[in-house]
């Protein structure tokens, strides 16, 4: 029998049981998860690792609800996920989920301002709330200057700080990013670095993809992905593990 | 905001959206104009039609056919002018009947010019039922002219130009057959398509007692009648033919006694023809639309393919369904009514300026009538568009609704 009952998830904010996503290219079926395991707890910081094509980021659209599993279980603060409608869906990627991009993924026709507003948009926010909040959160990222300025008119460093704005914009629980400095140079991808760490310290849940060695070893727990299923999963790092599994995924 | 958008996805594509524009604005001005056409053409139709009256019917007596009480067929049947009193008093619900008799070939004289033309003796409610409308400062005969046996004649206008030229013949006298006569009233002109012997405008019309005074005809070369409803015009014609019968003694079975003209009926032949030309017309019209509307839903279905990216961006923001769809059906719509509207201008531009071509004496320029835009094409051509117009942008926004994030975000 189904039940939404939290204590089924011990007390994790994300609850992940055997879950399988298989991609179905009509003549080759593809199974990118193949049973993976994975309990995230409140305001936890967990860098997801793994090589190309280990289903890091299939993972990350499942927990962001960008996706379906195939099979499985997952639970988002208790929620069973399977079978939500597809508006429940996007209310769920509106309010608890804040995605942040290797390639920014910000609208190139509207200013950094209007970026950040989307999500307050689609929230039903007021639009008095909407300008309250979006000046606060880019100067938050130290954007206050260039609210009105199109993302063509800034580094990639600006852009992705606006593009974490944008994230935090409906103030969601959990923020998921994927290679978040892949894009950036190493004194860009240290502030957004920065900013993340603050943002953990701040309370939030945090899931990182990424490559990067130092981003990884920030985060107090490492999981590591590789063909489909979670092979290693260290709650303090094991730093000659962790550098192992960079130099493999880095090639 | 609409030049927002235009200008928006145009940047990409702005020839295509002009040409869409341009098609759709093609397809309304042709709806329009066809649509249009076939108002004018009705209503031109029926004004001619009505030249010779309104829901009448015109009775030919002829021979009988068969044989009837012991009397052998082929004998001619003519009914004189006191019968029209006796129909009038036995059949009811007619609005008027009259008589009329035919002199051919008579002749016109005033002062030096003489014409030779058709005189016709009718009862006085013939001008009503024939639609004779005289030209103010004139007058059509009336039951004293009639009773009194008075010589006055009213002329056809075409009749009227031949003998007075731009004189106004009203109170002048004219000889008829060398008997003179005061003309009382010119017919105004008219468009007229129906007739049964020669157009109203050459003929000249004198009471029908007068006529039989000066001619010694007593014999009806025609009934005219019309009902108080045209639904009962078969039923009224025969009691006429009863009333005939038993008087004559035919079998009023006999259909070729009493040759009939009933416009009633022949209206309504008329009428479902008017209606075939105009769904005929509005068929390729609303056919042109929907080429345009097509070019609409591929410039949509271009945009949303070139956008992608950004709903897959917005959906991982969380946007439902509507706020993905909303824009590109307002999208599509826009283009529609853009065009719309242009087409619109055009064609009221271009029936503007067809009413001003005179149309001359051409009969035919006359009989297709002025292109009308009237509020019900207005509201048909406005509906059309807007069906079009959400057509072509619910397709291609269902196609961005099915758009799957995860897929679009996909690191490139």
């Amino acid at each position: 029998m189904k039940s939404d009952n939290p204590t089924q998830t011990n007390g994790a904010v994300i609850h992940m049981d055997g879950i399988r996503k298989t991609y179905d290219t009509g003549k080759i079926k593809v199974e990118a998860l193949k049973g993976v395991n994975l309990d995230v707890k409140d305001g936890e910081f967990v860098a997801i690792i793994g090589p190309s094509g280990s289903g890091k980021s299939t993972l990350m659209n499942l927990i962001g609800c960008l996706d379906t599993p195939t099979g499985g279980t997952y639970r988002l603060s208790g929620e069973l996920v399977a079978g939500l409608r597809k508006e429940q869906l996007a209310a769920i990627r509106n309010r608890r989920v804040g995605f942040v991009f290797q390639n920014f993924n910000l609208l190139p026709q509207i200013t950094s301002y209007e970026n950040v507003e989307m999500p307050l948009l689609f929230g039903g926010v007021s639009r008095r709330k909407r300008k309250q909040r979006v000046e606060e959160l880019l100067e938050r990222v130290g954007l206050g200057e260039r609210m009105h300025h199109k993302p063509t008119e800034l580094s990639g460093g600006q852009m992705q700080r606006v593009a974490v704005a944008r994230a935090l914009a409906m103030n969601p629980d959990i923020l998921l990013a994927d290679e978040p400095t892949g894009n950036l140079d190493s004194s860009s991808g240290g502030d957004i670095m920065e900013l993340f760490q603050e943002l953990w310290e701040g309370g939030r849940t945090m899931l990182v993809i990424t490559h990067d060695a130092a981003l990884a070893k920030r985060a107090p727990r490492q999981v590591e992905i590789r063909d489909g299923l979670v092979v290693r999963d260290n709650t303090n790092g094991s730093p000659d593990l962790m550098s192992d599994s960079i130099i493999q995924s880095t090639d | 905001m609409i030049l927002q958008l235009f200008m928006r996805a145009s940047r990409v594509q702005k020839k295509r959206a002009i040409l869409t524009i341009a098609a759709i604005a093609w397809g309304t001005l042709a709806l329009l104009l066809l649509l249009a056409f076939g108002e004018g053409l009705g209503i031109s139709l029926q004004n001619a039609w009505a030249g010779m009256g309104t829901d009448i019917a015109v009775i030919w007596p002829g021979e009988t056919t068969k044989p009837w009480k012991g009397m052998p067929a082929g004998r001619p049947i003519r009914p004189r002018i006191a019968d029209i009193q006796t129909i009038r008093l036995r059949v009811q619900g007619l609005t008027g009947v009259s008589g009329e008799i035919t002199s051919w070939r008579t002749t016109l004289t005033h002062g030096d010019k003489t014409v030779t033309g058709r005189v016709k003796g009718v009862s006085t409610v013939w001008g009503q039922l024939r639609n004779q409308i005289p030209v103010s400062g004139g007058r059509f005969l009336n039951p004293l002219d009639d009773a009194q046996r008075r010589r006055v004649i009213f002329l056809g206008n075409t009749v009227a130009e031949n003998i007075f030229g731009s004189d106004d013949p009203v109170g002048k006298t004219l000889l008829v057959d060398q008997v003179p006569y005061t003309v009382i009233g010119v017919m105004i002109e008219k468009m007229q398509f129906g007739a049964y012997s020669g157009m109203d405008a050459d003929h000249a019309v004198i009471p029908i007692r007068t006529f039989h005074a000066q001619y010694g005809r007593d014999r009806l070369g025609n009934i005219v009648l019309k009902t108080e409803n045209p639904v009962h015009m078969r039923a009224k014609l025969a009691e006429v033919a009863a009333v005939l019968s038993s008087k004559y003694g035919f079998d009023p079975a006999d259909e070729r006694v009493l040759g009939t003209w009933d416009t009633v009926e022949t209206g309504k032949i008329r009428n479902n023809i008017l209606l075939g030309i105009k769904i005929f017309l509005s068929v390729i019209g609303v056919l042109t639309l929907t080429v345009g509307g097509i070019g609409v839903a591929n410039i949509m279905y271009a945009v949303v393919k070139e956008r992608t990216r950004e709903i897959g961006v917005k959906m991982a923001l969380g946007a439902r369904s509507q706020w993905i769809t909303g824009p590109i059906v307002l999208e599509g719509l826009t283009y529609t009514l853009l065009g719309g509207v242009l087409g619109l201008v055009m064609a009221t531009a271009l029936i503007l300026l067809m009413s001003l071509l005179p149309t001359g004496d051409s009969m035919a320029l006359q009989a297709l009538g002025k292109p009308t835009l009237s509020p019900s094409i207005a509201a048909t051509a406005a509906g059309v568009l807007g069906i079009i117009g959400l057509l072509a942008g619910y397709f291609p926004a269902r196609r961005a609704a099915s758009v799957d994030p995860a897929e679009t975000l996909r690191y490139e």
